[in-house]
């Protein structure tokens, strides 16, 4: 009788619990840090999940924080749902923050009604150019866009720093970063005495736009074919080339509104350090919310959530901040795992290499 | 005396019984064909003794003992090896490199050196092929070669061929033989499965048919001949005729005009298919599967480009023209693997618009209560077992089976391309779709129906073709097709060997 | 003109030296058929543990030793995922840097905490192992570490192409069936190309911490992680030409740094985008079919 890890389908009944068994366990192994910085981990999670939303200020930090994350993680998650991986999302954040920048620093004088659509679109269409090169070397020559998007996003950091140490210096204070954004493209508040902004309005906005798309549109369905069963869908008559495409620019676009709103709703000028990997992030976020608008919307507001606790539980019981990025590492780890781990079933007696394939071959 | 000797070996996989109660013997020095159509079980009968596969039942004995051979290693431990349709070769790597793998003893390993062992080996089996090479570099009969080299480079005493010649070109086939004839002279044994009678009377000793499982039987070359073997590989039995014997007097539908293409491996898998459909019969291609019916389709489909030939739909030349054009056409396509023709993650509704999603959108926004509606007519119209919103993952093969015919077939196609439509289907499903090609060409539809399934062939086409090796080899009224006549050009016979008995 | 050439030379095999273990271990994950882009995460792993151990047991040698095993531990979590769970390799990847990096981050705060000075210790000394040449003097004053990476190139390809281990590695990212057809078990193969790569990793990770700087800082791996990544390809899966391509990369950098200094007009963050610029143009041209291994980021199922 011999023990093996089998591959067939686990019992329906665990789908749904699998969020559920990966948060529990995350927090099972996360503990052991807190328990390392000689803190109790109850009180831990207690300052790093509950506190954040217990009063007004920080429950709106929240939000605050969650906006580029359900920017970056609804960009990533709307290109896989046509099967393309965006590793890129943290560079075409930062082309949508230069492009913010640039504008922010033109339109003087303008009035805000005209200055701030001006600098969405912008974004959006700085984000859409720098995800184009990967998109069309993987259509035209197949070349894999996971290593381009990389490259791309080192790329985008030089640029930054050439803007930020050259022309865009800040002539005031000498540090390498922009001048002010003009008055007119900064971002209106959402609350009064907050720091809640218009970036997070658009970001409910372009979830709920995804959501549609994906939904109720040609394209959506297109996408969904293409990136489901791509053989399948190029049978039926899609072009799939063409839909991948229009996937991976709007996914571009997306990734550079979160440049935007950073720019014009939290920083007013360009930093080089304006994104701590909130394109990264967003994979996370995009695989935890199994790619879909919903979870993704929970899954940043979740992160979100960490993000605001990791600086919390840093103030309350002096457990270093990065906690937070353990947590959420772990989480992605953790329902990688937890996913695969549904597809083996245990056992029992070692069975036939192939007693699963059908009489095709005889 | 026999070096092999399979004994009431029984293999089931689900509802098919692979293998029945095969009884099978190798002499030693001999080289014994496995014949048989697909489905008939050579493949798995050899993929037993390989360890690939484990019998459920019988027993096998290697020169005279019981062996238990439960994996490749077992197999190769025992003198047996095995070359197989794909080869497992390393293409950046050398020839000695791919020869030697998992072979050697120690750590280090110079190329010198084991170019020698093999180099040596390669000469004492009289195997012509270079140490030195990179397999990337060798033809298809070279790398072949390679894979026989590697089986006897581990002392194999048996070797199994399995459809040594789907790849290789006339001339490879001769040193092929010639090689195995050598081998053989010096001891090897050797089993060689195919479904070219041809060839199997040119090279082998004796010949077992298989036929659904179960040995027909065992004969030596000298006491039969082709139109024999083709008897006992496709059965006597006729088939009933259950459709109208009216002549076709319909127009041409669709007409192919020396159509040629390339498979994805950059063989040519159809050369020159000159073939005209008309409205209101069906045309059966017959053919053992890997002969170019499967090109010929994704060719007509609009998933494969020729290289030449011309389509011609009703007036239209629609030669060259993408998926979408050729079913905006009135071209109802459907494929050979069900997972083409739908993506299982999506719902039935949405696999039942998706190839006309034109017709459900209004300003790029989806028009669901039309998609819905459509599905339920189409679930009703053909009786699927599902409802609209089931995911198409979730349906039984029969029912998804439908899903693609209901799709191909809604909107009135004039041609309808059917490639193994019944392929892994139960009963009732394969009764079923028959009777939907019947209606469609009685309707006035021009139908090709592609078909591994002689009896399905038979019963259902007005007029047979039969495909060989990229090229149509015959083409006759259903009337004027026996079993015989079929097999024997399936398997390559030219029609001139009729005559001998 | 020639003290210039010199000290160019110099600084290039120093700044290449993190390069060189990074690929190299790389290149054994890659050859195996695994794309590990845990790489910049184990990188910053071992450049941590390598301090803090070093620090603890005052002996940067032990540091040295405990930042491969930390390399190593990475590179098992990888098999883990990519291997036995056949996980998708991209977001495995990117979830150890993420997870490395912040464990590091969150060790070294609760450690050492947040001082004005940063803790430092006294790192490797340069060593010339050829002296009395006068004007060659500052080529050959390197770290012992930079010559173990360029002694470890030769070695590398020794290993891949002179022996049993070699050959299996390279028929296991190529296509693992043969492999598995051949009796040798696939899993284990890649289980351990992706330990050692992960060891070499960490250790180019703590020269960084241990030989040039002497202390641990947030940006001390910089995304030189990606840069091994992208010299791979521009090796064309090589172990020799990764030698070739970190020198370039090397040489640029330390080229802009010589510029700077000179008061040269371009921005320097030209030459240093050039390489990833040029890469990515490499691999247009040379799409990326020919030279990468056959099998690479395709998890092997038994059927």
């Amino acid at each position: 009788m011999r023990f093996r890890l089998e591959r067939s389908p686990a019992p329906y009944w665990v789908r749904p619990l699998i969020p559920v068994i990966a948060l529990i366990i995350t927090f099972l192994l996360t503990a052991s840090l807190i328990v390392w910085a000689d803190a109790n981990p109850f009180e831990g999670y207690y300052y790093f999940l509950i506190a954040p939303l217990a009063n007004r200020v920080s429950a709106i930090e929240v939000l605050v924080k969650s906006t580029p994350l359900l920017l970056t993680g609804a960009s990533v998650a709307f290109a896989f749902a046509a099967g393309y991986w965006n590793i890129g999302a943290e560079g075409q954040l930062y082309a949508g923050a230069i492009a913010a920048t640039w504008l922010g620093l033109t339109l003087d004088g303008v009035s805000p009604f005209i200055a701030i659509p001006l600098m969405l679109i912008g974004g959006f269409i700085a984000g859409m150019l720098w995800a184009l090169p990967p998109v069309w070397l993987k259509i035209r020559l197949n070349v894999d866009e996971i290593v381009t998007t990389l490259l791309l996003n080192s790329v985008i950091l030089f640029l930054v720093s050439f803007l930020l140490n050259g022309p865009w210096r800040d002539p005031i204070s000498g540090w390498p970063q922009s001048p002010e954004i003009a008055a007119a493209t900064v971002f209106p508040k959402l609350l009064p005495r907050a720091r809640l902004h218009l970036g997070f309005l658009v970001a409910m906005m372009v979830i709920g736009l995804m959501w549609y798309v994906l939904s109720r549109t040609r394209l959506g369905l297109t996408m969904r074919a293409a990136g489901l069963g791509p053989e399948a869908a190029r049978y039926a008559g899609i072009n799939v080339k063409r839909t991948l495409l229009t996937a991976a620019l709007i996914s571009g676009g997306i990734a550079g509104l979160a440049g935007v709103s950073e720019v014009a709703g939290i920083h007013f000028h360009l930093i080089e350090a304006i994104s701590p990997g909130y394109g990264y992030t967003g994979i996370v976020i995009a695989t935890l919310g199994a790619l879909n608008p919903i979870g993704v919307a929970i899954a940043g507001l979740f992160i979100g959530l960490i993000e605001t606790g990791s600086q919390n539980v840093s103030r309350a019981l002096g457990v270093p901040a990065y906690l937070g990025d353990v947590v959420q590492a772990t989480l992605l780890l953790v329902t990688l795992a937890a996913l695969a781990l549904q597809n083996f079933r245990l056992r029992l007696r070692a069975p036939d290499a192939a007693a699963e394939l059908a009489a095709e071959e005889a | 005396m026999n070096i092999i000797e399979m004994r009431s070996i029984s293999k089931r996989f689900g509802p098919v019984l692979a293998n029945d109660a095969v009884d099978f013997t190798l002499a030693q020095g001999e080289i014994h064909a496995l014949l048989g159509e697909n489905g008939a079980g050579k493949t798995t009968l050899m993929r037993i003794l390989y360890g690939l596969y484990t019998a459920d039942k019988g027993e096998i004995l290697v020169g005279g003992q019981p062996v238990t051979i439960h994996s490749p290693g077992d197999a190769i431990r025992a003198g047996v090896g095995m070359v197989t349709q794909h080869f497992t070769l390393v293409a950046p790597l050398t020839v000695a490199e791919n020869v030697v793998l998992g072979q050697t003893d120690g750590f280090r390993l110079e190329p010198e050196t084991i170019e020698r062992k093999v180099g040596e080996a390669a000469e004492r089996y009289g195997i012509e092929v270079d140490p030195a090479a990179q397999i990337r570099h060798l033809s298809v009969g070279e790398r072949q070669r390679v894979e026989i080299l590697k089986a006897l480079y581990r002392n194999a005493r048996i070797l199994i061929l399995d459809e040594p010649t789907a790849v290789l070109v006339p001339q490879e086939v001769d040193v092929l033989f010639a090689t195995l004839g050598r081998l053989v002279r010096e001891g090897l044994s050797v089993v060689f499965i195919s479904h070219k009678l041809h060839e199997v009377m040119t090279v082998c000793d004796r010949i077992t048919v298989l036929r659904n499982g179960q040995v027909v039987g065992t004969v030596h070359k000298q006491d039969t001949s082709k139109l024999k073997l083709a008897r006992m590989m496709v059965g006597r039995e006729t088939f009933g005729v259950e459709r109208s014997q009216q002549p076709i007097t319909g127009e041409p539908r669709l007409r192919m005009e020396g159509l040629s293409a390339r498979n994805s491996k950059g063989l040519e898998a159809l050369k020159g298919v000159t073939l005209t459909v008309r409205s209101g019969e069906i045309l059966g291609i017959a053919g053992v599967s890997g002969n170019g019916q499967t090109e010929l389709a994704d060719v007509l489909a609009g998933v494969l480009e020729p290289s030449t030939g011309r389509i011609i739909v009703g007036e239209r030349d629609l030669t060259g023209s993408d998926a979408s054009q050729i079913t905006a056409a009135g071209v109802g396509r459907i494929p050979e693997d069900r997972h083409k023709g739908v993506v299982a993650e999506l719902t039935v509704a949405e696999n039942l618009a998706l190839e006309n999603l034109s017709d459900f959108v209004r300003q790029g926004r989806l028009d669901r209560e039309r998609i819905r509606q459509n599905a339920e007519q189409l679930i009703g119209e053909y009786t699927i077992k599902a409802s609209p919103t089931d995911r198409t993952r979730t349906l039984s093969g029969g029912n998804m089976q439908k899903v693609i015919l209901a799709r191909a077939l809604a909107r009135k196609p004039q041609v309808v391309i059917a490639s193994q439509p019944t392929r892994g289907l139960d009963v009732g499903a394969t009764e079923y779709v028959r009777q939907r090609l019947l209606e469609e060409r009685d309707r006035g539809a021009a139908v090709l129906l592609l078909s591994e399934d002689l009896d399905e062939i038979m019963s259902l086409s007005d007029r047979i073709a039969v495909i060989y090796e990229g090229r149509i080899v015959g083409v006759m009224p259903a009337e004027q097709a026996s079993a015989d006549r079929l097999g024997l050009l399936m398997s390559g016979a030219k029609e001139a060997s009729l005559d001998e008995i | 003109m020639e003290v210039f050439v010199i000290s160019l030379v110099a600084a290039t095999l120093r700044v290449a030296t993190p390069l060189i273990f990074g690929t190299l271990g790389e290149l054994f994950a890659e050859r195996a058929g695994i794309l590990n882009l845990g790489i910049e995460g184990t990188m910053f792993f071992g450049a941590f543990v390598g301090f803090w151990v070093a620090q603890v047991s005052e002996s940067l040698w032990i540091g040295l030793l405990a930042a491969v095993l930390a390399g190593m531990a990475a590179g098992l979590l990888m098999a883990v995922f990519s291997v036995t769970l056949g996980v998708n390799q991209h977001v495995s990847g990117l979830g150890i840097t993420l997870l490395l990096i912040g464990l590091s981050l969150f060790s070294f705060r609760l450690i050492f905490g947040e001082p004005r000075v940063p803790p430092s210790i006294r790192p490797f000394t340069q060593l010339n192992p050829f002296p009395g040449i006068p004007l060659l003097e500052p080529l050959f004053e390197q770290y012992a570490l930079t010559y173990v990476a360029l002694a470890l190139v030769p070695m590398v390809w020794w290993l891949l192409y002179r022996t049993d281990f070699g050959l299996r590695l390279r028929a296991v990212g190529e296509n693992p069936e043969a492999v598995d057809a051949a009796g040798i078990s696939v899993f284990r193969l890649r289980y351990l190309a992706l330990t050692i790569g992960g060891g070499l990793m960490a250790a180019g990770g703590a020269f960084l911490s241990l030989g040039q700087l002497g202390a641990f800082t947030y940006g001390i791996i910089a995304g030189r992680g990606w840069v091994c990544i992208a010299l791979i390809i521009f090796a064309h899966w090589h172990p020799v030409r990764v030698l070739w391509g970190a020198l370039l990369f090397g040489g640029v950098f330390a080229l802009q740094l010589r510029l700077q200094i000179a008061g040269a007009d371009l921005p320097y963050e030209t030459f240093l985008a050039l390489p990833y610029v040029v890469t990515i143009i490499a691999l247009a041209i040379a799409g990326r079919g020919a030279a990468a291994p056959a099998a690479l980021l395709r998890p092997y199922k038994r059927e």
